[in-house]
Parts: structure tokens; sequence; C-alpha cells
């Protein structure tokens, strides 16, 4: 799976074993190349940076060939789309908003003073003129009568707003290690993209949580390290108010992700979740998506939790465990496979 | 895979214009049948090096994965694929412009000229499609018989040692081969062996055949010699080129007969590709040549020089980070051209020192296409390079030499001196760019541990490959195995006996 590097061009991974052979160490090899540069002048694109050649174990292991490609996120999601053959999304059938726009395209033979089109006014005049016979090219006098006239006349166009907003929540507690907040943030990029070549509008917020929430920009989301206890509901209250505040279900499509690695205080709050999951998030949302991130330390027991309560085949409701960094893709999948 | 088809309508009608100005200068070829096939196949037959059906190997589907995320992520498409056959096969991918067709036509018709007059091509096996087929078969069944996974892990071992065999061995006549089974004969067996196993098994089953013989003959047919351990006597046998390794250890390695069999199989199929690895240079710079002669002075319309301006500068890009064998191959084929056409050759010349004298030399000569013919005939990269190379040449193409540097950790521009320049890719050309290994003893301390050398020509091997290569030798040699090599100018010996490296300097 492609991995964003920030400068628009992605890595793609290409696992490969190269069969263990006597061959000649590249660091005293060098090589020759073509171009300008005097002595001492970089080679550019060279390693250097990443990747010491010639250390690598030999044989069994994994290679780490990577290609570098330039894509656009549109080129990027069609590829995902194709890969994952995921179901492009419906919106909410009535709940997208419809906005006619007035674009000037077109000529029409009446309208305001303010719109006549004088090249073409003065164009039909003068075909009148010399097909009736009384233009004279010695005296080259227009003048146009009534129906002469155009004007420019708008179409109307009807287009169609959908809008999404997609809410992550995430747990920062203690038992979430910078392994599970990588797999959250690839993970978070993909459903992005997708997202967005779905929808012509979205928005993303953010939360964070442990044993309080609050609201944080992407930077912090994705940096944050706390410790401490985890009350999952301090989220779900926040998504809700945000929720309440900020986005209508009638006109948002509306997709809140949690990632956690499962760990909850206590039974108490995972019911005070339930509740507010029952009540307020899932009938407003399109989808609500929970991934469990493994880890070391957390139990897993919240999933069992939704598990037992929302079962496997929920339309709304999507769970996911996610492994390691390789069961990226699979989750995704799943998250996104039911075209919701 | 989707099947490949023949070519006809529009594509047809260009093969046959084509293949009249490739004749009409005079290009010398075994029939070439064009197949038309789209991304996905071509991906594939690339992935088994040409040829459609292979023996069943992992890394041909790793090598298809390769190539077709390259292709998806618009990295790389091939363009052109040719086989060395007689007939010689050439795919052509379906999706392209028929500008690119009749390049890709022209190009291939250079390669396969090439193939067909080229010294170090003449022992190559021109029904190697079938010869592939049959390997894939025969391999297929070992599996069946002894399980893929014990097949397919033998296979793996024995490709370690696919870089170690011998260029000379190219030029073995059918002559040389009789005369040495014959020498094989006098001095080891009085029986007459060998007429009876005339059956299909490839050569090198057979003189193993041979061999397992001559140890029955020897020692008695029942305790000739334990399956696991190898016979213990020096074995350096005159008949066999200490490079070919392949071949020393299908004879002296105890192996079963399926596993020597692929031995053979693998040495088989390495030696064929062997000459393509010997004239990359010369191969791609000759195809090039004419895929440029011939379209830009016959088969161009006006319409297409855009897109094969476009096409030929893309296949002739040059790197900083390696010499394009295209660009290279076609500027030393168009220089020795010029040269040949002016009169730039001879005493006369080498001997002129002036400088404004040379400069304007001009001789009506006129040989320079009756001497690029003749040198794709006997030349290979190294001679090619060795003879052809000028320092002139080299400032016009601006090539440079770099080197790593370990200070700033990047590599850098080393030189543009013609000495360095030209030393330094004649030895990565050098035993086809692989290091030079030699068997020095199958008794080693008398021990029957096998012992190597790595003639050592500046640069030092790869010692984690190295390691993991030793480790695969081992696993078929089933005694301790040596190397000899040098390591920042200190001589090493590594061993390794089955458990564990030992490395000792000298």
């Amino acid at each position: 799976m492609p991995s964003p590097k920030g400068d628009g061009t992605f890595k793609i991974p290409m696992p490969s074993i190269e069969t263990p052979r006597f061959k000649f160490g590249e660091k005293q090899q060098g090589g020759m190349g073509q171009g300008d540069g005097g002595q001492g002048d970089p080679v550019d694109g060279q390693q250097g940076e990443d990747g010491q050649p010639g250390e690598g174990e030999a044989g069994d292991k994994e290679g780490n060939k990577e290609l570098e490609v330039d894509l656009t996120l549109e080129e990027l999601a069609s590829i995902l789309g194709e890969e994952l053959s995921l179901p492009n999304i419906e919106p909410k059938g009535k709940k997208s908003l419809e906005s006619t726009t007035n674009k000037y395209t077109s000529i029409g033979m009446n309208g305001p003073d303010s719109l006549k089109h004088f090249k073409r006014s003065y164009r039909e005049a003068l075909k009148r003129q010399m097909a009736t016979g009384t233009y004279d090219a010695k005296n080259p006098i227009i003048v146009p009568i009534k129906s002469d006239m155009r004007f420019r006349s708008s179409q109307q166009k009807v287009e169609n707003e959908n809008s999404a907003v997609v809410i992550y929540m995430m747990d920062v507690s203690g038992s979430m290690g910078d392994e599970q907040k990588e797999i959250v943030r690839t993970e978070s990029f993909w459903i992005n993209l997708w997202l967005k070549s779905q929808y012509k509008d979205i928005e993303i917020r953010y939360i964070i949580h442990d044993a309080t929430a609050k609201e944080v920009d992407e930077e912090t989301f994705f940096r944050t390290r706390e410790s401490g206890g985890t009350l999952i509901s301090s989220a779900l209250k926040l998504c809700k108010e945000i929720i309440d505040a900020d986005y209508n279900p009638n006109d948002w499509n509306i997709y809140p992700f949690h990632f956690s690695d499962g760990d909850n205080w206590s039974t108490d709050d995972t019911k005070l979740c339930l509740e507010l999951l029952d009540e307020h998030i899932i009938p407003a949302s399109n989808l609500f998506c929970y991934g469990q991130v493994e880890s070391r330390y957390g139990s897993g027991q919240f999933y069992k939790d939704l598990h037992g309560k929302y079962g496997d085949d929920n339309d709304r409701v999507t769970l996911s465990k996610i492994k390691n960094k390789d069961a990226i893709l699979d989750s995704i999948k799943e998250f996104l496979g039911k075209g919701k | 895979m989707e099947r490949t088809r023949p070519i006809d309508g529009e594509l047809a009608r260009l093969r046959e214009e084509i293949e009249g100005y490739a004749k009409e200068f005079g290009l010398d070829y075994h029939p070439v049948v064009f197949e038309v096939c789209d991304y996905d196949t071509i991906n594939i037959l690339a992935a088994q090096g040409g040829f459609p059906t292979r023996y069943p190997h992992w890394r041909f589907g790793m090598d298809y994965d390769q190539l077709s995320k390259g292709y998806a992520y618009g990295l790389q498409k091939i363009y052109e694929m040719v086989v060395n056959t007689n007939p010689c096969y050439a795919y052509l991918l379906n999706a392209n412009h028929l500008v690119d067709q009749k390049i890709v036509m022209a190009h291939v018709f250079g390669h396969a000229d090439f193939f067909k007059n080229n010294a170090w091509f003449a022992s190559t096996d021109r029904n190697m499609m079938s010869v592939m087929a049959n390997h894939g078969t025969k391999i297929r069944r070992y599996m069946e018989k002894y399980g893929q996974d014990k097949v397919e892990d033998f296979i793996d071992k024995v490709l370690s040692l696919e870089n170690l065999i011998d260029p000379a061995a190219l030029f073995e006549t059918p002559d040389v081969q009789r005369n040495r089974a014959k020498l094989l004969s006098e001095s080891k067996t009085q029986g007459s062996e060998g007429e009876d196993m005339n059956d299909g098994r490839s050569n090198a089953l057979r003189s193993f055949m041979r061999s397992k013989a001559r140890d029955e003959q020897e020692h008695g047919p029942v305790k000739s010699r334990q399956d696991d351990e190898p016979v213990q006597q020096d074995k350096l046998d005159v008949s066999i080129s200490r490079r070919d390794i392949m071949r020393y250890l299908l004879e002296y390695a105890p192996v079963k007969e399926w596993e020597a069999d692929i031995i053979g199989i693998l040495r088989e199929e390495a030696y064929y590709f062997l000459p393509q690895r010997m004239t990359k240079i010369m191969n791609e710079g000759w195809a090039s040549y004419w895929h440029s002669t011939i379209m830009t002075t016959r088969a161009l319309r006006p319409s297409e020089i855009i897109d094969f301006a476009d096409h030929h500068a893309g296949v002739m890009a040059m790197s900083r980070q390696r010499l394009n064998p295209y660009k290279i191959g076609i500027e030393l084929y168009r220089d020795i051209e010029y040269r040949w056409n002016t009169g730039r050759f001879g005493k006369e010349w080498q001997d002129c020192d002036n400088l404004y004298e040379k400069e304007n030399w001009h001789i009506e000569t006129n040989l320079g296409r009756q001497k690029i013919f003749d040198v794709r005939k006997s030349h290979n990269d190294v001679t090619f390079i060795d003879e052809f190379l000028t320092p002139d040449f080299c400032e016009r193409q601006g090539i440079f030499t770099y080197k790593y540097n370990p200070r700033t950790g990047r590599n850098e521009i080393d030189s543009r001196e013609f000495s360095e320049i030209k030393s330094k890719l004649l030895s990565s050309l050098t035993n086809f760019g692989q290091p030079v290994i030699e068997v020095e003893s199958g008794n080693y301390k008398n021990r029957g541990e096998l012992l190597l050398r790595h003639i050592h020509m500046g640069v030092d091997l790869d010692m984690n490959f190295a390691k993991e290569t030793l480790k695969n030798i081992h696993a078929i040699w089933k005694r301790p195995v040596n190397i000899l090599t040098t390591q920042e100018d200190q001589g090493v010996n590594l061993v390794f006996d089955g458990r564990e490296y030992k490395s000792t300097t000298l």
C-alpha cells in the first residue's frame, strides 16, 4: 500500500527477496554516470539520507525496495477504490442539498438593457440591412431596430451539494503507543482520501480523549501522548455535542470514527457509551466505525461489548480489529466496503 | 495469462514495410514472429525471461508483481520483448501507438540480427522455447514425486550458483565437447557407456550419470560412495573449468539424481542467458542504432516525428547514477561509423599528434557501415569498450565515475579521466559484471572441504551475501565450504561448516 511522503509523492513498497549470490559490495564499487558536475559534486538522488547500501541481511528477509511515484490524490483514491473494490458512496437521499446557479452561457431575444449584447445586436442589424438592401458601403450607418436586439441570457444549473463531516476520536491514554498511533494515522489518511473523492465538501474534526476529551487540530491529534485512564464516553459525549452544535444530520453525512485499544475504565462507562451511541450518534450518522488497534496493554474489551450489541451485520455500525500495519487495508475495506 | 496472437491488418502491413527496410540495409536474421498481447501478458512473459513456459518458481511471481506494480503506477512500461530463438519471437504491446510499434519492430530486427550473427551467441540453443518447456515439465514431475517444497527449496539453493559459470564455456564447440567426453572416458573408464544415454536428458545429467557410472566401476557398484559425503579425492579435473562451479558441483557434490538434474537444468538456462548478459551494451546499442536509422531515413511519416523523438529520447535518457547501455551503445556505433567513414583510424591517425590536423581529418574511406557490421559480429561488451572507447567520446558524452564518500555519506563524482573511466567500465563488465570465483580444491585440508577462491580485482565481496551463499553451497556440498577473499586489503578465509561461520585472516 502506498504511503504518503508529504511532498506529493508516494512510496510504494515492493517486497522482494534477493537470492544470495557472491556479489560485489556496493560502497567500494561506486559507479558511472553521464552529466555535468565537477569532482566532489554529489550524484543526485542517491542513497545517503536513507538506506545504507550493502548493510542488509541477505536471503530470507524481505527486501525493502521502494518506488516513488508522483500521484494526484484523485488518482490515488481511484487506485485505492479499485484495489479494494470499494463501492461508491450513496449520499443520504433527500438530505443532499440542491443549489442552483445561473450561468450566462447563451443568447436570447429579450432581456433587460443591462444584458444587451452589442456585438451580436449590431451583427443582426447589419445582416438585416444587407438582406433588405438598405446598407450603403459608402455611408455605413447601421440602425438597429427592436428585433435586432440580442441579450445575454442565463441558464439554470442544478448542482447537488453534499457535505460530509468526519469526526475522528482517538484514545490517547498510556496504552496507545507510537506504533498504534502510526496505524491510526495511516488509516485515517486513507479514509480521508476516499471520502474526499466521494464528497464535494468535507470537514474533518479531531477529538482526543483519555479520561476527559477535547477537540484538537490535526497536528495535535497525531502527536499527543498522554497517559492516564480511559473514559470512552467522554469522547462520545463531545462528539455528540459537536454534531448537535454544527452538523444537522438532515444536511450532513456524518462519519464518526473511533480508534482505541479497547480498554475502558469501567463497565458503567461502557454502558453510558452504548447509550450515547444508540440514542444520539448512530441515528445521526451514516456510519459509525470503531477500529480497535491491538496493543500490548489493551484488553480489547470494548470491541467485545460493541460486537455483542451490534453484531457483524449492522448497517450503521462497523467494527474492525487492526492487528498491525498490514491489516490496515483490510480494515479500510471493512469500514468503507458498505458504500454508506 | 491471455494468449498472444499473431499480428494482422495494419500491423502486418507495417511489418512488411519495416522488414523491407531491414533487408535493404543488409540485416540478416532468423525469421521473426511477431505476436501481440496485452500489458498483463507481457508482464508475465517478461517475468519469465520471455518464455511462456518455465519451471514453477516463486521468484517469477515476485518479478511479475514488481512489473505490474510499476505499470499500474505509470512508472514503467515494457515496449518490446524479443527472444533469442529460431524463429525469433517478439512481443508487441497491444496498447502501443502505431509509431511505437514501428520503432519496436525496427528495434527487434536489430536484435534478431545481433542474435544470429554475434559470435558469443553462436552456441546458444535456438530451440529454447521447447527446452524451457521441457525443463518445466521435468521439474513439475520432480515436484509431484518428491514434494513441491523440497524441490523448490533445492532450486532456491541452486539459484545461488547461477553466476558461478564460465563465459569461456560458450566457445565449447561440439568438437571440444566430444573430445572432452573422450578424454574423460579414456582416462577414467574403460566401458562405453554414453551411447545408450541419448534420451533427452540434459547434457549435464548425462555427464553426471557417466561420472556415477565411473565411480561404480572404480569402487564397485554397491558402496561406491555414500550419498551424504563427497568423494574423498582431490577432484581438480582438467576437463572442467575451475570457474564453472555449477558443473563442478554437479559432477562431484553428493547429490541425488533429481538434484543433479536440476543443477543441470539451471546451468543450461544460465548459459543460455549468459551471452545476453555479456553483450548488453552492444546488443541494445545495435538495435537502437537500427531503429533510429530505419525510422529516420525510411519509415517515419512527418506526422509521427514528435512521437518518435519523444519515445527515442526516453529510451536514450542519460542518468547520473548509471550508464544507459542503449545510449552508450548507439553512440559508440555511430562514433565508429563516423571514424571509419572519415579515415580516423589506423596507424596514421594514431601517430598524428597535430591537434589541428586531427580536428580536420577527413579521408573519404566510407568504411563505416561495413565496420560496424564487423564489430557486431566479433565483439562482446568488454572488447567493444576496450577497443572503441576514446577520450573524445567520453568527453562528448559527459561520462564520469563516482565513488561513495564515507565522510559525507553520499556518492560523489570522482573523476572524468579517460583512463579511470575506461578501467572502471571494463572492470564492471568483466566476467559479465560478476565476481570471479574459482574452485581451488574439493578436498581441502584432506577433509573433503570445498575451497573456493575469489579472484580479487579491486572490489570486495558483499560479505552478508557471501555468507548466505556459502550456506546454500554447503547444503549442496554437505561438507564445510571455504572461500578465500580479500576484505579491506586483508586476506580472509570464510568458512561455513553447517552450523556456524568462521572467519580467519590470512
